[in-house]
């Protein structure tokens, strides 16, 4: 009997050494004649196990890990293929507490199913969803979008449902869906690892939105940083033509759908949305005026949709399910479920979808664990580099979109990176003013001039240069940058300046060395 | 060369927008993109030489010179800062003798900055030729130096 043994695909994973386990294992079980298929899994999102090894027996999945590859042959010794006790053996994978507890719509089938695998997607409930969509009239499709509650997942929050029914309400035209897959803030990986895990439900969730609005052609703008997940992409896309789920008569509904992957270049703008439309259009990724909006002025100056990678995925379990299920999740205007991702200086980083509301403590401490360095907690920073840092007193805010807001801070693309007390929040703040700089597209002053300055200003800070002046030029400067900026790049890099010298004024006045 | 621009601009050049795809094309298969291929691309897509040169710079992840026979990238950005990516970085510009932007001596390594790949969860993260790795150590970066090194 072939025994199935899953090892990641997924980039995290193969940073760990991934491929190595994978081979040593085809190799043991050559040696040993014993008949194995290795599935190559995405992630289950709990990074400090990785390698995760999974084993398919008669009481479900079993979890080994972190497996390196000269644990193999022990393994193989201890009867592994049986799911039988060593030291590395964590149990059934799905009674993992860290797995257990989250409530996976978005997730449910990343690190379950072999990724590229149209069969296992559709054996799995993949693109039942989009069965559904097809008897439905392109409006009830994108009433269903709206009632579900559904708001971006990139960070800006905006109601999906809206903006795509300005898309739909546009004369019809040449349309398009493109997918934000520019995921390039620290402490994200939720668009990563569902590329990697799961494409086909980012590839249903696109299609769906183009027979919602009637757009006939779709893009993802992918980061450049991310192979991994171009490989996985572009092996669904070209399974789901095969198979009549991409192409000129979708599932035999007459209608059209044609998708393809287009990469960054590695400029952290192109992830703000009117950039990314230039970087597709193949110009310089500078942030465009609005108005026009992208839904009626977009790609190529046609009606566009524009959203994350997650809120694209998120679309077929709404449409498969119905809205009233989604929304059944979360509190207040945050509706459904977010992947949160725990990263930096944290014990048990990983992915946790969970419905909004989990708090910063329960997180960080129930499910993070703590640091990784075994020191006390000091700062978070939630929502990429240009959300606020949040100091330990502040831990108990509830991870919704209004409550944070309530504190100065902002969830945005729902990752959280954490610090132990050896971090210098004056280094941080420079920081922020150094990669706006970097970062900036150039196109407005406040962006482009004001993070030069504001480095400048936090070099002579931290070497006590005329410090109490320059602390306050720091400040109006960040006054500047925040009203006067064009887009979020400028207009936000105060957040975690600003936060980081209300929090931890202290690290700001240090005695020089 | 020209061969390398003319086959990356028929490949893409009846696409819309194409001009990133071109230059993608270029570089894979070039490793950078030369200067000299600017008016060759400006000429096929009925773009400016301006345009062209604008769209090369303003990316990071175009090069307009050759790179080194391995690109080391390590991430600068707050998760890898978190675990202290700077002491990796120092450790890495001491042990290839050269900055970031440079080429060491014998061709062998190129040094970038990188701002995330995502593998925030194992900081600090690294990436040679495509690699990723997580967790990454001063003696983790020798090793591979090493093993690098011993290939060629």
């Amino acid at each position: 009997m072939t025994t199935t043994v899953y090892i990641p695909r997924d980039a995290t994973a193969l940073s760990l050494g991934a491929d190595a386990v994978a081979q040593a294992i085809a190799a043991e079980a050559r040696q040993r004649n014993l008949d194995i298929k290795i599935v190559r899994n995405g992630s289950r999102g709990m990074f400090w196990l990785e390698p995760l090894v999974e084993v398919s027996t008669a009481s479900g999945r079993q979890a080994y890990g972190p497996v390196k590859a000269a644990d193999v042959p022990g393994l193989f010794a201890a009867g592994f293929l049986d799911g039988a006790a060593h030291p590395l053996h964590l149990g059934a994978t799905e009674e993992i507490p860290y797995l257990k507890s989250q409530e996976r719509l978005t997730f449910v089938r990343v690190g379950v199913i072999d990724p590229v695998s149209l069969d296992d997607y559709l054996a799995h409930g993949g693109y039942a969803g989009l069965r559904r969509a097809l008897t439905l009239e392109p409006a009830q499709i994108v009433q269903e979008v709206t009632d579900s509650g559904l708001r971006g997942r990139g960070g800006a929050a905006f109601p999906t449902g809206i903006k795509w029914k300005t898309v739909l309400d546009q004369p019809p035209q040449q349309k398009y869906v493109t997918c934000n897959a520019d995921e390039g803030d620290s402490g994200t990986f939720a668009d990563r690892m569902l590329m990697e895990g799961d494409p086909f439900m980012l590839i249903e969730g696109m299609t769906i939105a183009g027979i919602a609005v009637g757009a006939t052609r779709g893009y993802i703008y992918l980061r450049a940083e991310y192979p991994h997940a171009h490989r996985a992409l572009n092996e669904a896309i070209a399974a789901a033509y095969q198979a009549g789920y991409l192409g000129p008569d979708v599932l035999g509904s007459g209608k059209r759908f044609d998708l393809e992957v287009r990469l960054g270049a590695g400029a952290y703008i192109c992830g703000e949305e009117t950039s990314m439309l230039e970087s597709l259009e193949g110009r310089r990724g500078e942030v465009r005026v609005r108005p026009p909006l992208p839904a009626i002025k977009g790609l190529f100056g046609q009606p566009t949709i524009v959203n994350n990678v997650i809120s694209l995925a998120s679309v077929p379990v709404i449409l498969e399910k119905g809205a009233q299920f989604y929304r059944d999740y979360g509190m207040g205007k945050s509706r459904g479920t977010i992947p949160l991702q725990l990263a930096g200086n944290i014990k048990r980083g990983g992915v946790v979808e969970r419905a909004f509301g989990l708090t910063l403590r329960e997180l960080l401490y129930d499910y993070g664990g703590g640091s990784a360095s075994g020191r006390p907690l000091r700062a978070v920073q939630v929502g990429g580099p240009l959300g606020a840092y949040i100091p330990e007193s502040q831990f108990d805010t509830p991870l919704d979109y209004e409550a944070l807001a309530g504190i100065g801070a902002l969830l945005g693309h729902g990752g959280v990176v954490a610090f132990d007390d050896t971090v210098d929040m004056a280094r941080m703040a420079r920081y922020a003013m150094e990669f706006c700089a970097i970062e900036s597209c150039g196109k407005c002053t406040p962006c482009r001039i004001g993070s030069t300055r504001g480095v400048e200003l936090m070099d002579r800070v931290i070497a006590n240069i005329d410090r109490e002046r320059n602390l306050q030029l720091v400040e109006e400067l960040c006054e500047t940058m925040l009203h006067g900026s064009l887009c979020g790049l400028g207009g936000m890099t105060p957040y975690p300046v600003q936060s980081a010298l209300k929090h931890f004024p202290e690290d700001f006045r240090k005695t020089v060395q | 060369m020209r061969e390398a621009v003319d086959l990356a601009i028929a490949q893409h050049k009846d696409q819309p927008g194409p001009l990133l795809q071109v230059l993608h094309a270029v570089q894979a298969q070039l490793g950078y993109v030369p200067p000299a291929a600017v008016p060759v691309i400006a000429d096929a897509l009925n773009l400016s030489r301006a345009e062209v040169h604008g769209v090369v710079t303003f990316y990071h992840f175009f090069r307009q010179s050759p790179p080194g026979r391995h690109i080391v990238q390590i991430c600068q950005a707050e998760a890898c800062r978190a675990m202290h990516c700077e002491t990796l970085t120092e450790h890495a510009r001491k042990r290839l003798s050269i900055d970031f932007h440079q080429t060491t001596a014998d061709g062998a390594f190129t040094l970038e900055p990188v701002y995330c790949l995502g593998n925030c969860a194992c900081s600090p993260a690294m990436m040679v030729d495509g690699d990723l790795y997580g967790r990454v150590t001063p003696e983790d970066f020798d090793a591979m130096v090493a093993a690098k090194s011993a290939k060629q």
